[in-house]
């Protein structure tokens, strides 16, 4: 009776392992599953040829080009990185090297807390209140550009740097820094030029899936881009990215439409896009973390 | 000196910290009255309270716990459990579609729950045991918006209770499988009751990420504006996330509704963050008790 319950229980805990992997590709398989039917080198060339290049799925002859689209998730994506990339970093390396341990154990906390505001808070703080403040400050035209949603879309991103950066910084061994002070260098010296260039790959990583998460972000840029799926390289444009445009059109769109696989195409195309990123930022994560376990600490 | 440089940029992220807080609390504080959180709106979204979005909101939370926890548990289990510590391949795959999984961005979540829980699941359902013609489980609802965003908050259980299943010593386990305990026994009496309040802040912690995710539940279930509450799993409902985004982006007059506004993001917010808080607390004082 023991014996039995334990091989049951054995089966269904194994069966919940696969969990991730099976869902992982009934995602793929049901948002590409969408798009697959119309996907030929017609649609193809509507995608991404179409001259001119203008997103209009609702016309009379509907204008499906997606890159005035991609080009407006590029942007905030950029912009949000500039942002949050260097500020995510150099918050690490002051608390992993310059922080006292009580002031670390304060700030790391808060950080998270910035990582707990749900991103629709995050839209709503950008479109009702930022706005307002960087258009007064900088007299923009449009009030919703990507600088304002990259700069919001930023704020969401930092959580992400600090915390993978930080983790690289502080795994970095004792004895690299110990050497370096033994050779006259200075405190800030060794964090700059030893400290961080040996955590480099995880500073990658956290960029890597700060990318991934910017890219797929969608209730930030749904309400502070400004929603104009316009071809523009400006930043001081409204913008549309990928992730607004769905969730903005799928609740009208007609099922089955090219306009319908259009939209499940522009899902799968994140979906891709950040498996690959985020995939690499793992791997990059793993390979330093072996790579710094076979050194002497 | 130059590290001041560094010090700054910390500086910088708690100021944006402290604004948004600070913006939110001041403008959504004082909205926050009885008569807001015990009425339903009223006159198309721009007087009343918002009662069916709470009720929604702490609905579609609990079922999704439901669904979320037992599965994110277990599966942790049969990673950490069920596979050879120095790692086998198979478990390596699994942990990391675990970690593409916390990657796949929430729209793309959205578009999964339309086309696999709502179209395939739920069609098929209705062609089983509906008459033809009528709908029942093949729309949005309670139950497909929360499995939706159960898969969602997974990585985050899965990850925390493979942290809390890490901390149980290993002795522990020997001991327990040497008295002749079977390994369920084992997991059951010694490793589950060890790692418990770990468990429960990745539970928390998930619940709170899932509870302000607004983008998977635009397609599976969320409702503009609902006059009652939800009664059953296969009703629509009202959100709190959703509401925040139809007041700040449909309403016809902006800076008429700006207070109801700022009263559900307050709690909205509000609510996320107590419940972060909560998982906080209890992850650094089962710390600072193992560092003993």
């Amino acid at each position: 009776m023991r014996k039995a319950v334990n091989r049951m229980m054995t089966a269904v805990f194994s069966l919940a392992g696969w969990t991730a992997i099976i869902f992982i590709f009934l995602i793929f398989l049901f948002t590409f599953k969408e798009t697959a039917g119309v996907l030929n080198a017609h649609t193809l060339r509507a995608f991404f040829l179409v001259d001119p290049p203008v997103w209009q799925p609702t016309s009379d002859v509907p204008k499906l080009s997606l890159l005035p689209i991609i080009l407006g998730t590029l942007k905030a994506t950029v912009v949000s990185l500039l942002f949050a990339c260097p500020i995510g970093v150099s918050a690490a390396l002051f608390s992993s090297e310059f922080a006292p341990p009580r002031l670390r154990e304060v700030i790391k906390p808060l950080i998270e807390l910035l990582a707990g505001i749900p991103s629709v808070v995050m839209g709503f703080f950008a479109l009702m209140v930022l706005a307002t403040w960087l258009q007064d400050a900088f007299g923009f035209t449009y009030r919703l550009n990507a600088v304002n949603a990259g700069v919001a879309l930023g704020f969401a991103l930092v959580p992400i740097v600090y915390t993978i950066s930080e983790d690289g910084l502080a795994a970095v061994p004792r004895a690299h820094r110990e050497a370096s002070y033994a050779l006259g260098a200075t405190k800030f010296q060794t964090a700059w030029k030893v400290v961080l260039p040996a955590a480099a790959p995880a500073v990658f990583a956290s960029f890597v899936l700060a990318f991934g998460r910017a890219i797929g972000e969608t209730m930030i840029l749904l309400m502070a881009g400004g929603n104009a799926a316009i071809t523009s390289l400006s930043l001081l444009d409204p913008l549309r990215t990928l992730s607004a445009t769905i969730a903005a059109e799928m609740g009208e769109v007609v099922v089955g439409s090219e306009h319908y696989a259009a939209l499940f195409f522009m899902g799968t195309l994140l979906f891709v896009i950040t498996f690959i990123s985020n995939s690499g930022g793992q791997w990059v994560i793993k390979r330093m973390q072996r790579r710094l376990q076979g050194t002497a600490r | 000196m130059k590290s001041a440089a560094l010090g700054v940029s910390v500086l910088l992220i708690l100021a944006i910290l402290l604004v948004i807080i600070g913006n939110i609390a001041i403008h959504g504080a004082k909205q926050v009255t009885w008569e807001f959180i015990s009425q339903p709106p009223r006159d198309g979204l721009m007087a009343g309270g918002i009662l069916p979005a709470i009720v929604g909101t702490a609905a579609l939370v609990m079922l999704m716990s439901i669904v979320a926890v037992p599965l994110g548990v277990a599966t942790a289990i049969y990673l950490h459990e069920y596979t050879p510590a120095g790692g086998s391949w198979i478990a390596t795959i699994m942990r990391s579609a675990v970690a593409n999984l916390a990657g796949v961005p929430s729209i793309v979540f959205g578009l999964f729950g339309l086309g696999f829980f709502i179209n395939f699941i739920g069609r098929n359902i209705d062609r089983a045991t509906q008459p033809p013609g009528e709908v029942l489980w093949g729309q949005g609802s309670l139950l497909w918006a929360a499995c939706t965003l159960a898969l969602l908050t997974l990585p985050t259980v899965i990850v925390a209770t493979e942290e809390a299943l890490r901390t149980v010593p290993q002795d522990l386990r020997e001991a327990s499988l040497a008295l002749g305990a079977t390994q369920w026994e084992t997991i059951r009496r010694v490793v589950l009751p060890g790692s418990l309040p770990g468990i429960l802040t990745g539970a928390i912690l998930g619940i709170s990420r899932g509870a302000g995710e607004v983008a998977p539940i635009l397609f599976t279930g969320a409702a503009y504006y609902l006059p009652f509450l939800p009664g059953d799993v296969t009703d629509q409902f009202m959100h709190l996330g959703y509401h925040v985004l139809i007041l700040s982006t449909q309403s016809p007059d902006v800076e008429a509704t700006k207070p109801l506004l700022y009263g559900t993001v307050f709690v909205l917010l509000a609510l996320t963050f107590l419940l972060n808080l909560a998982g906080v607390v209890i992850r650094t004082r089962t710390r600072s008790r193992l560092a003993r």
